[in-house]
This record gives structure tokens, C-alpha cells and sequence, in this order.
């Protein structure tokens, strides 16, 4: 944690990442991977499945000690969280697991909150009682409801069909930009890192390490889509280069 | 429906006891309504009423004891492997080792006296909670703990919004079967070494072949462990799984 007043950027630079294999090999999944993800701004880690995108987020989040490198987190590092799955409590209703996650959030943030997610109706529902999209923005109401240093999206909506995933990724966008939290955001998908970030880590298959940084000057919203369409031919052009 | 069926079962229980009653002869088997007016008079002279106070508190101080010397052993065991290792082969010994010997061993040692009596009563006990208790601790599940800490939630709210809801079911079943066990051995240890209790009377009328006795104290205590699961054990387990999706 660094001190109040200390850097407000998030800084990761990492060294190495290696798990030990049930046959005791030692597997590296992390080298010399470093990138810098300026306060306010969001960021996306882009990358093959499978190369170590989740394990950088558990070395970001704390979750994860067990690696050479260091992590400077902005302000003072509180978190706030969307696993892959929603990872609720089932047994406590929608409005008490974000509570639970944001004990300080006041009920006129709250109410906010739920409003611009939709989740107005649910507010006294069991987890059990919701479908997945659903579930998904309870958790991102908890995250955001944390008002955090830093927010931290793991993809967030995988195994989402289309239009869902669409109308979410709106509601995500509008909310980072009113609130200008510093973001980071792993996906492997092209069209979902270019409609959020104003950055673009693109990784390399394990041991994975930043092969290119793309920058989104435009702002969310007001991007062409000729823009993105070139940005996207960017990345799979950097993506394609290094995966041969 | 439900209410209905009940009854009749127990309308046809009471029918076959009578049945049987007049079969075997009153000695052996006293008629229903015969032990139904012994119940009466115990009632009405205050000896049933304070036999079973007795005989209730004793479950209820070594229920309590068991209970929570195996949640804590059982979560410790659950979590860590150390603990486990080490805790184990005592586990299995105490599992293993019949209630009367506990319970003849306890008197011998420390004197027949109600420490001794609680004592032998949660001894029998703390293994079956344990051992259920540290299955649910194996089970916790590890991605609700990482949320935990990266929300940063304190240790009071992770006790009681994260740990305890997980093990609920377990020791939701390490009480209800807790419950018949120890009052049974309850009245094993009255017997042996008490001068009141249900275990105590039901130890005289044996001496006295008072067949009525014994069935009246029996009913009387069985009618008890009834109301307290109806009116306590089953509401608690309903509200603590009122999230659970509505089946079965």
C-alpha cells in the first residue's frame, strides 16, 4: 500500500511468475511484463486464453504474493472487484451483498447505483433468484459501490450472449466515465478492450510479457467506427505478428 | 394433507399398542390409557416436571459444550493440515470408544458428580461434531474467500456473513443428531451415577418391574425432544435456508 498522497498511477512491473506443476516442473507463466495505467484511465489486457491474464489480476489484487517483480497501486489500494463469475453470496440478498462489499457506500449512492444498473426491482433477491446477467451487475453495483483506487474487471462479461454482453459493456462504459476510476480490465475480446479502454496492453502467449501498447486518444462515445475498425486491424496485425 | 397423515399414523401406533397390550397382559404391557394416568399423577405431584428440568438442563449444558469445542476442532481441523494430522488418530480413538466406558471411566476418575456426568456426555458427543463440522470446513469455498479479501471485509463480517452461512447445513445436522444422541446418553449417565433426572426413575421402576413408569417417563421425555424440534430445531433451519431456491 502506498501512502496517502503517494503515486496516483497504477505501476506493474514484473519480473517473473512461475508456478511449480503436479509433476514438478516449473511452469513460467509471467516475464518481464510491465506497464504503467495512468489515474482516471482504463486499461485492457488483451491477450490469448491461457496466458496468464487472471494470474497478473490476483498479483495486482493481492491475491498472489508469490512472484519477483513489484506492484504500485494507486492512492490507497482499495479495490474494488468483478471475477468471472459474480462471486455473491448466496445467501445474503442483492442490496446486503453489495453492503457487504461497500459497508461506508450511503443509501443515496446506492440508490444510484442500482438505478443506472437496472437492478432497482432486485434489490431484495437471493443470487439464486437471478439470471447470470443479472448477477453479473450486482457485482459490478458492489465494485463500483466501493468507490475504488482501482477497479478491476476479469472478464466481466464471458458466457454473456451478444446483445447482453453489449448492453452491459454501455452501462460499464457510461459508469467509468462519470466516475473516472482508474480501470483495468482483462478480456480477450478485441471488440470489447476498444469500445471500453483508453489503453491496450497486448499480451504474448505464456510466459506472457506486453508486446504492444495501443492509446485511444478519443474519447468513449465519440469514436467512428472507421476509427476502431483501424485500431482493431492494429491489434490483430501485433497480435498476429508474435503468435507465428 | 400433511397433518392428517400424521395423525392417522399415530392414531394407528396407539391402536397397535393397545392391541398389544391386551396380547402380552398388563404387566408387560401396560394399555395406553393406563400409562396415560400414571403421566397424570407424576404431572400432578410435580415429579415429572422437575425430572425433566433436570434431565433437560444436563442435555442442554453438555449439547452446548460439545457443540462448541467440535465447531472450533472441526474448523481447525478443516483448514489446517497440521491440525489434522496431529488431532486425528484422537479423533478416531474418541469415536470408537463405547459411551458406558467413557461414562464408567469418567465416574471413576473424577467422582460421581454432575462435572463428571456433563463431562462423559459431551466427550461422547465432540467426535460426531467434529468430524461432521470439518467436512464442511473442507468444502468452504476458496473463490468467496479471495472476494472477502479483496473487498477487504473484516474479520467479524467474514465469520458471519461468509463462514458461518457455508457451514450452516453442517452444523444444522451436527445438532440434530447431536440432540438424540445426547439425550440418550443423558439418561445413561443418570442411571449410572445420578439421584434424579429421567434416567434416575426410570432406573427405580426398572428395580420395581413398573413397566407404566418406564413408558410414562419415556413418552413424557420423547414429547419434549419433539416440541423442541418443531418449535425450535426446524423453524431455525428454515430461516437459515430461506435463500435456497424453493424444492424438494
Amino acid at each position: 500500500m502506498s501512502p496517502a498522497g503517494g503515486p496516483r498511477q497504477l505501476d506493474v512491473s514484473i519480473h517473473e511468475k512461475s508456478y511449480r506443476a503436479a509433476s514438478g516442473a516449473r511452469l513460467e507463466v509471467l516475464r518481464d511484463l510491465a506497464f504503467t495505467l495512468p489515474a482516471g484511465s482504463v486499461g485492457a489486457l488483451v491477450g490469448p486464453s491461457g496466458c496468464g491474464k487472471t494470474t497478473l489480476l490476483r498479483i495486482v489484487t493481492g491475491l498472489d504474493h508469490d512472484f519477483a517483480g513489484k506492484v504500485q497501486l494507486p492512492d490507497h489500494g482499495k479495490f474494488g472487484m468483478v471475477f468471472q463469475e459474480p462471486r455473491l453470496l448466496p445467501w445474503r440478498t442483492v442490496e446486503q451483498n453489495v453492503r457487504l462489499g461497500a459497508p461506508v457506500a450511503t443509501a443515496a449512492e446506492l440508490d444510484a447505483l442500482f438505478g443506472a444498473l437496472g437492478l432497482g426491482a432486485h434489490r431484495g433477491h437471493f443470487p439464486g433468484e437471478l439470471s447470470l446477467g443479472q448477477a453479473r451487475r450486482v457485482a459490478l453495483a458492489r465494485a463500483f459501490a466501493v468507490k475504488p483506487d482501482l477497479l478491476v474487471l476479469d472478464e466481466p462479461f464471458v458466457s454473456l450472449d451478444a446483445a447482453l454482453a453489449a448492453h452491459l459493456r454501455d452501462q460499464l462504459a457510461a459508469l467509468v466515465t462519470s466516475r473516472r476510476v482508474t480501470t483495468l480490465l482483462v478480456t480477450h475480446d478485441i471488440d470489447e478492450a476498444v469500445g471500453l479502454a483508453d489503453r491496450l496492453f497486448l499480451l504474448s502467449a505464456s510466459p506472457a510479457h506486453v508486446v504492444a501498447q495501443v492509446s485511444i486518444p478519443r474519447p468513449r462515445g465519440a469514436r467512428t467506427a472507421e476509427e476502431l475498425a483501424k485500431i482493431r486491424g492494429e491489434i490483430a496485425g501485433a497480435l498476429g505478428k508474435q503468435a507465428v | 394433507m400433511n397433518v392428517a397423515l400424521r395423525l392417522i399414523s399415530l392414531g394407528l401406533l396407539i391402536a397397535a399398542w393397545y392391541a398389544g397390550s391386551q396380547i402380552a397382559g398388563s404387566r408387560m404391557l401396560p394399555a395406553p390409557q393406563t400409562v396415560g394416568v400414571a403421566l397424570w399423577n407424576e404431572a400432578q405431584s410435580g415429579a415429572l416436571a422437575f425430572n425433566l428440568g433436570v434431565t433437560l438442563a444436563r442435555v442442554a449444558v453438555s449439547f452446548v459444550i460439545a457443540m462448541a469445542l467440535g465447531t472450533v476442532l472441526g474448523v481447525a481441523m478443516g483448514r489446517y493440515r497440521l491440525v489434522d494430522r496431529l488431532a486425528d488418530s484422537w479423533l478416531v480413538a474418541l469415536l470408537n470408544l463405547p459411551a458406558l466406558v467413557i461414562i464408567v471411566l469418567a465416574y471413576v476418575w473424577a467422582g460421581l458428580n454432575e462435572p463428571a456426568a456433563i463431562a462423559a456426555v459431551a466427550l461422547n458427543k465432540l467426535p460426531n461434531a467434529t468430524v461432521t463440522v470439518r467436512e464442511g470446513a473442507r468444502s468452504l469455498d476458496r473463490q468467496l474467500d479471495e472476494m472477502a479479501q479483496v473487498f477487504n471485509m473484516g474479520r467479524w463480517a467474514r465469520l458471519r456473513h461468509v463462514l458461518v452461512p457455508q457451514l450452516a447445513p453442517y452444523l444444522a445436522a451436527a445438532a440434530r443428531s447431536g440432540l438424540s444422541l445426547v439425550w440418550k446418553i443423558v439418561l445413561i449417565v443418570e442411571l449410572l451415577g445420578r439421584s434424579n433426572g429421567v434416567g434416575f426413575e426410570i432406573g427405580i421402576a426398572f428395580q420395581l418391574f413398573d413397566v407404566t413408569r418406564i413408558l410414562a417417563y419415556a413418552i413424557a421425555f420423547v414429547l419434549v425432544m419433539l416440541a423442541i424440534e418443531t418449535f425450535l430445531v426446524q423453524p431455525i433451519e428454515r430461516h437459515v435456508s430461506r435463500w435456497r431456491p424453493k424444492a424438494a
